[in-house]
């Protein structure tokens, strides 16, 4: 093997990348002892932030990528990936998470955008992306920047599942909608969502996205994550859900047991028993137009 | 290889590209199952164990039964990536015990992070052209027992072995399109 010839970043180690984490959980940890906890009950990968999305809500002001002492913290203590986020468009946070050995870079809306025309142009990126989204030409357009993994954006830092299941709905109705559309069909479809033809039509062949597609955004409770999964999502983020619950262990072992038995009802009820208070949570539709996270990207 | 059942372990990773894989190598000719709980592995002729995380795939092996189901199971095991891990009978980490099935001593995440993730040729004993292989936050084997034949190095150490029926690889042949290892392992069973 000649050590010149080995090639680094390609889409196939990308997309190979977030195959691994099928049927996992990835959690929200703000430092090296969340993460182990998230290790501990069984996470996947753990996101690495400076705060939570609820307690971004509750900051305000503009929020940014994690200092990258507090990453860096969090990549020693666990063995697991590591992800960070960073603001829509802001290609020198990411990378700087890349510098630092990140292991996936979260685009993503519960930040502050920094730029409101363009998104990162991802294949610039030898570590893989995954970015939010909320229909089909959201997703094709992500995909088309160079997304290894899609989640849908539901919305975070609210514990309240209600947008998480809309865009998953959304997402698998608008392919079920395209598979068996002729040539001609998919062209207008491809016109009318501004999605690129050719995926568009990769995945009305495959039925499916051709990325893996987690569930984000307002996921709470062991049950919103199984509702996530047999809805379809691959896997799922929770954020707040975790460590804004009253026993953030309990809950994260709870919630990577229901992800992993999803069809298990007996089981979830089993360890969603005694489960302590889930994090309070917010009415979405008490929300203002401009503290809807989702909104932001396009 | 006519007629082989094969159990894919279907609790966390990329199931579903090893269970296509395994379709194609059979051409038709056998089967392919997800295997959740011990009942799933009676019959199989064979188990593979899919990347994805070691840790997570190792809680799930001990919480579903299946440590002792997969310990006394006497067909073949094509282990990848996380699953080279999972069959060693030695690791570089403490989270967990491995299965001890296959003599080699593993350590994970020995090339790095994803960053550090490649794809090569790589020259495999057996194989006339070199096969492409993918390595994803790859682990590598440093030590072969006796009666483990090593199949492929790279610089770092050991990245292919076969021990009797079984073969283990810290690279994903499920993604590549590449199936013969996956044609020589059922050759082998």
């Amino acid at each position: 093997m000649k050590l010149e010839e080995l090639r680094y970043g390609t889409e196939l180690l990308k997309r190979g990348f977030a195959s691994m984490q099928k049927g996992g959980v990835i959690m929200d940890v703000v430092n090296a002892e969340q993460a182990r906890i998230a290790e501990e009950a069984g996470a996947v990968a753990v996101m690495a932030l400076e705060r939570v999305p609820a307690d971004i809500r509750k900051a305000g002001g503009v929020a940014r990528m994690a200092d990258p002492e507090k990453v860096l913290e969090i990549i020693d203590a666990v063995s697991i990936p590591v992800m960070g986020k960073v603001r829509i468009g802001h290609f020198v946070e990411a990378q700087v998470l890349e510098a630092i050995g990140v292991d996936m870079i979260d685009e993503s809306e519960v930040l502050t955008p920094a730029d409101e025309e363009y998104h990162i142009d991802k294949t610039q990126f030898t570590v893989p992306f995954v970015c939010g989204a909320r229909n089909l030409g959201e997703a094709m357009r992500r995909i088309n920047e160079g997304a290894a993994m899609i989640r849908t954006k539901g919305e975070a830092g609210t514990g309240n599942v209600v947008e998480a299941v809309r865009h998953m709905r959304a997402i698998q109705g608008e392919i079920r909608q395209i598979v068996g559309m002729d040539e001609q069909e998919l062209r207008a479809r491809a016109r009318a969502i501004e999605a690129p033809y050719e995926i568009l039509a990769e995945t009305a062949k495959r039925g499916r996205l051709p990325v893996v597609n987690f569930s984000a955004g307002g996921i709470a409770t062991p049950s919103d994550a199984a509702l996530m999964m047999q809805m379809g999502a691959d896997g799922v983020f929770v954020g707040s859900g975790i460590f804004k619950s009253s026993n953030p262990e309990k809950m994260a072992k709870a919630v990577v047991e229901a992800v992993h038995h999803y069809t298990d009802a007996k089981l979830i009820a089993e360890v969603s028993r005694g489960i302590g208070d889930p994090m309070k949570g917010l009415d979405v539709h008490e929300l203002k137009d401009e503290e809807r996270l989702q909104e932001r990207g396009w | 290889m006519a007629g082989k059942k094969v159990g894919v372990l279907a609790l966390q990773g990329d199931v579903s590209e090893h269970i296509r894989a395994f379709e194609e190598a059979l051409g038709g000719a056998g089967a392919v199952v997800p295997v959740r709980s011990p009942a799933d592995l009676a019959g199989c002729d064979a188990l593979a164990i899919p990347g994805g995380e070691s840790t997570t795939i190792s809680r799930l092996i001990d919480e579903s039964g299946l440590r002792e189901a997969i310990l006394s199971f006497e067909g073949g095991i094509f282990a990848t990536c996380a699953g080279m891990v999972l069959v060693a009978t030695g690791i570089s980490d403490t989270r967990f015990a491995p299965l001890g099935l296959v003599d080699i001593a593993v350590d994970r995440n020995a090339f790095g992070r994803q960053r550090d993730s490649f794809e090569a040729d790589l020259p495999v004993k057996g194989l006339e052209a070199p096969f492409h292989a993918v390595f994803i936050r790859a682990p590598l084997a440093v030590r072969a027992g006796q009666g483990v034949e090593v199949l492929a190095t790279v610089p770092q150490g050991i990245v292919a072995v076969r021990q009797g029926k079984h073969i283990v690889l810290s690279f994903h042949p499920e993604l590549g399109g590449d199936l013969r290892l996956h044609r020589m392992f059922l050759a082998g069973l």
